[in-house]
């Protein structure tokens, strides 16, 4: 039996012939490109879709995974309001197990801190409900993707008058990641796989930088394997004849405006900060949203008091060069020895979207391959 | 720095590392947590973390050391083998769709007996009770393994009660315990295993994990799963008429499908190569994972076996499963392979291959 808007997008044939076409378009040339998406990154590896790919093309991993950008500091705070008595701290389950200086949300659950794992910042607005009596903090992490739906649910605390609920502020904003990315030197990117559900919010307006300023091509992308496919023989037609622009392979989905409700209501309730670290890539201007003044009564910030200090990742941790893009996971001198899923140190190795993650559960047979042959003189020749 | 002749040079030197630094974790595996956290439930790496490092080094004999689903000894009296097997029941919530807690704690232990290839004797019960809990759930859960025990002709012939305070427990769990006896003739091991073996699964995959996590997360999701609560021995034997040398099998619970292959794969030094296109999923199963970002073979099952059998067996023990009720929609999935040593690959449906590992950390804790 066949699932409607899945297995439709996962035929065998028509998978064949976009890998066909891209071999055909690439014409051994090396191309590198970014999926900017840890989405992206997941079911690139999740598929196995790295072997219907010529060597010629390279793709190589963005930032766009909310959890790996949180800097260790963000953890610190969350932890420390999470052990303030009275507190139910509800996070989504991939922060849970993200190592901070002092362990991980999950240690401060087993150590008598009361946090719960919820798929929907709504949930924690029922949590909210039940217990009258104590404070309800919501971890609020995510690019545009989630953003939205961070701030629908401060509108309905306010509108039925909440008062034990407030939400941890770690939403972050795509495009001046990208811009980061871009002005890094050495990076070699020859063109953009871009970010679906964040566009399916900001619309495809919001990229036209990338061709206009940096001549490179863009194109927003569905998660299925022939869509990341599909989207690199869009690119590719790019290159070979002109002119560099955004298109959007996933249609379907996104809209070339966005969401325009979803825009205002992140603007009625949130607001850019002045700057913000992002794990790795250091602090970026205007790449982060707070909660405007008049929603202080909601922000968990104003009302707990936190460490607030900056902690440097772990010496041996490469996160940073990871999330750039600027080297592959199994280059980072821990990748799959110090640093597993089981024992992260860094926290591109905890979220399924991280590209340490997806390299170490799905692609470490792949990684075999390509060892055994550069290992040997057919491979180095 | 990213140039071309470091990534042929190192990637190698790298995936050395990696390789002795994973014999050195399967060695020891190290406990590095203080507390127990729930992953250590969880069947995934963490449990196993627990077991090897603290639980068998205390108890340390030749029968738990083999950590099989149940001790196999010999009798003081005669020559049959006697099949000895414990499991603890926590799920929440009590009652789900397909079942409750106390049909879970029957068919739970027959099972553990059924795949070591015993025949189940008969079980104990222990509960502990909430102080508070309503006498009408008690009696519901208790007449829920009244039933599954007389379906499945297997007595329970002795318990235990003990009531909590209240908060100390969540409601009430339950242990069961099992004896069996092995017939002669039959044996299982896994490190009969070979490569060339056939793997099967005796049907659709994930089912329990998946309905419990829906009854339980009120996620909303408008999908009809229920649990696939049931006793194997039945299936075991039909199996086992039909394919006598199989090789072994298990009930892939905790962790899934994935996490039953990678402990067989660690335990032979073998590989194993799933065929993703082959193996069972409800279409309901498939749309909530996709949606919640979950693999269904990494999800609990407890009414399902895997079973590894020979090639030249393997057309003989899918029409076994195939006629039983309980494995109609049975299905050869994969096989066993000589390398690469120790891992579960898997070949996705356009026709990539990646690694099926197993489950780390806990998506569904509290599921039996």
């Amino acid at each position: 039996m066949t699932m409607r808007f899945v297995d439709e997008y996962r035929q065998p044939g028509g998978i064949a012939r976009l890998s066909a076409e891209i071999v055909r378009l690439s014409h051994g040339k090396r191309v590198k490109l970014m999926e900017v998406c840890g989405g992206h990154t997941h079911a690139i590896y999740k598929h196995g879709l790295q072997d219907l790919l010529p060597e010629n093309v390279e793709l190589v991993h963005g930032p766009g995974c909310p959890v790996c950008v949180i800097p260790m500091g963000r953890i610190d705070d969350a932890i420390a309001m999470a052990r303030v008595p009275g507190v139910i701290f509800a996070t989504y389950g991939d922060m849970m197990r993200v190592p901070s200086s002092t362990g991980s949300l999950i240690d401060a659950k087993a150590d008598g801190a009361d946090v719960r794992f919820i798929y929907s910042p709504l949930d924690a607005l029922t949590l909210a409900r039940k217990h009258p009596d104590r404070e309800v903090v919501f971890f609020a992490v995510g690019f545009e993707t989630t953003a939205p739906s961070t701030a629908a649910t401060l509108l309905r605390a306010r509108g039925e008058g909440l008062k034990n609920f407030s939400v941890f502020c770690n939403h972050v904003t795509i495009i001046p990641a990208i811009k980061a990315i871009l002005d890094s030197p050495g990076m070699g990117l020859d063109g953009f796989i871009g970010p679906g559900h964040v566009s399916t919010i900001i619309g495809l307006g919001p990229f036209e930088f990338i061709p206009r300023d940096y001549g490179l091509p863009i194109v927003v992308s569905g998660f299925e394997p022939s869509d990341i496919l599909q989207s690199v023989v869009m690119i590719l037609r790019q290159r070979a004849g002109g002119p560099m622009r955004v298109e959007n392979q996933y249609a379907r989905v996104v809209r070339d405006g966005g969401n325009r409700r979803a825009m205002e209501m992140l603007a009625e309730t949130m607001m850019l900060r002045p700057f913000f670290e992002w794990r790795g890539l250091g602090f970026i201007s205007q790449s982060a949203l707070a909660l405007r003044p008049d929603f202080a009564e909601f922000d968990a910030e104003v009302r707990f008091t936190v460490p607030n200090v900056r902690v440097t990742d772990p010496k041996a941790c490469q996160c940073g060069e990871v999330l750039k893009g600027a080297i592959k996971p199994w280059q980072c001198k821990v990748f799959g020895t110090a640093c597993t899923p089981e024992t992260p140190i860094g926290s591109c190795m905890v979220s399924p979207e991280g590209a340490c993650a997806a390299y170490y559960n799905y692609g470490r047979y792949s990684l075999m391959r390509q060892g055994a042959a550069a290992a040997t003189p057919a491979g180095t020749a | 720095m990213t140039g071309g002749s470091r990534t042929e040079s190192s990637l190698p030197a790298q995936l050395g590392r990696m390789e002795r630094a994973r014999i050195v974790r399967d060695g020891t595996p190290r406990l590095r947590d203080e507390h127990v956290t729930l992953s250590h439930g969880s069947g995934g790496k963490s449990s196993h973390a627990l077991i090897e490092s603290l639980i068998l080094p205390a108890f340390r004999n030749p029968l738990l050391d083999s950590v099989a689903d149940a001790a196999i000894f010999s009798s003081a009296v005669g020559s049959e083998r006697i099949a000895l097997t414990t499991d603890s029941y926590v799920v929440s919530p009590l009652f789900f769709p397909g079942g409750d807690i106390g049909k879970l704690a029957v068919h739970g232990t027959i099972n553990d007996l059924a795949v070591s290839g015993a025949r189940p004797l008969a079980l104990s019960v222990g509960l502990i009770l909430e102080e508070g809990l309503d006498m009408a759930i008690l009696r519901r859960v208790v007449d829920s393994m009244a039933t599954a025990a007389t379906a499945a002709g297997i007595p329970i012939v002795t318990g235990d009660t003990k009531v909590v305070h209240r908060g100390k427990a969540d409601q009430l769990f339950i242990n069961t315990s099992g004896v069996g006896v092995l017939d002669a003739g039959v044996h299982l091991a896994v490190e009969d295993v070979r490569p060339g073996d056939v793997v099967l699964v005796s049907g659709y995959v994930g089912d329990h994990g998946m309905a419990v996590m829906l009854a339980r997360e009120a996620l909303e999701l408008d999908a009809a799963i229920e649990s696939d609560s049931a006793p194997l021995h039945r299936l075991v034997t039909a199996l086992l008429a039909a394919a006598p040398n199989t090789r072994v099998i298990k009930d892939p619970t905790r962790g899934g499908v994935a996490s039953t292959l990678n402990e067989i794969a660690a335990r032979t030094r073998l590989a194993i190569v799933v065929d993703e296109e082959l193996v069972p999923v409800r279409q309901a199963v498939r749309g909530a994972c996709e949606i919640l970002g979950l693999d269904p073979l990494h999800i609990a099952n407890e009414g399902k076996l895997v079973a590894i059998v020979p090639p030249e067996q393997s057309a003989d023990a899918l029409r076994a499963l195939r006629g039983h009720a309980l494995g109609a929609d049975a299905a050869i999935v994969g096989k066993v392979l000589a390398e690469p040593e120790g891992m579960v690959l898997l070949r996705t449906g356009i026709g990539g291959s990646r690694v099926l590992d197993m489950l780390v950390g806990d998506p569904l804790p509290r599921i039996c």
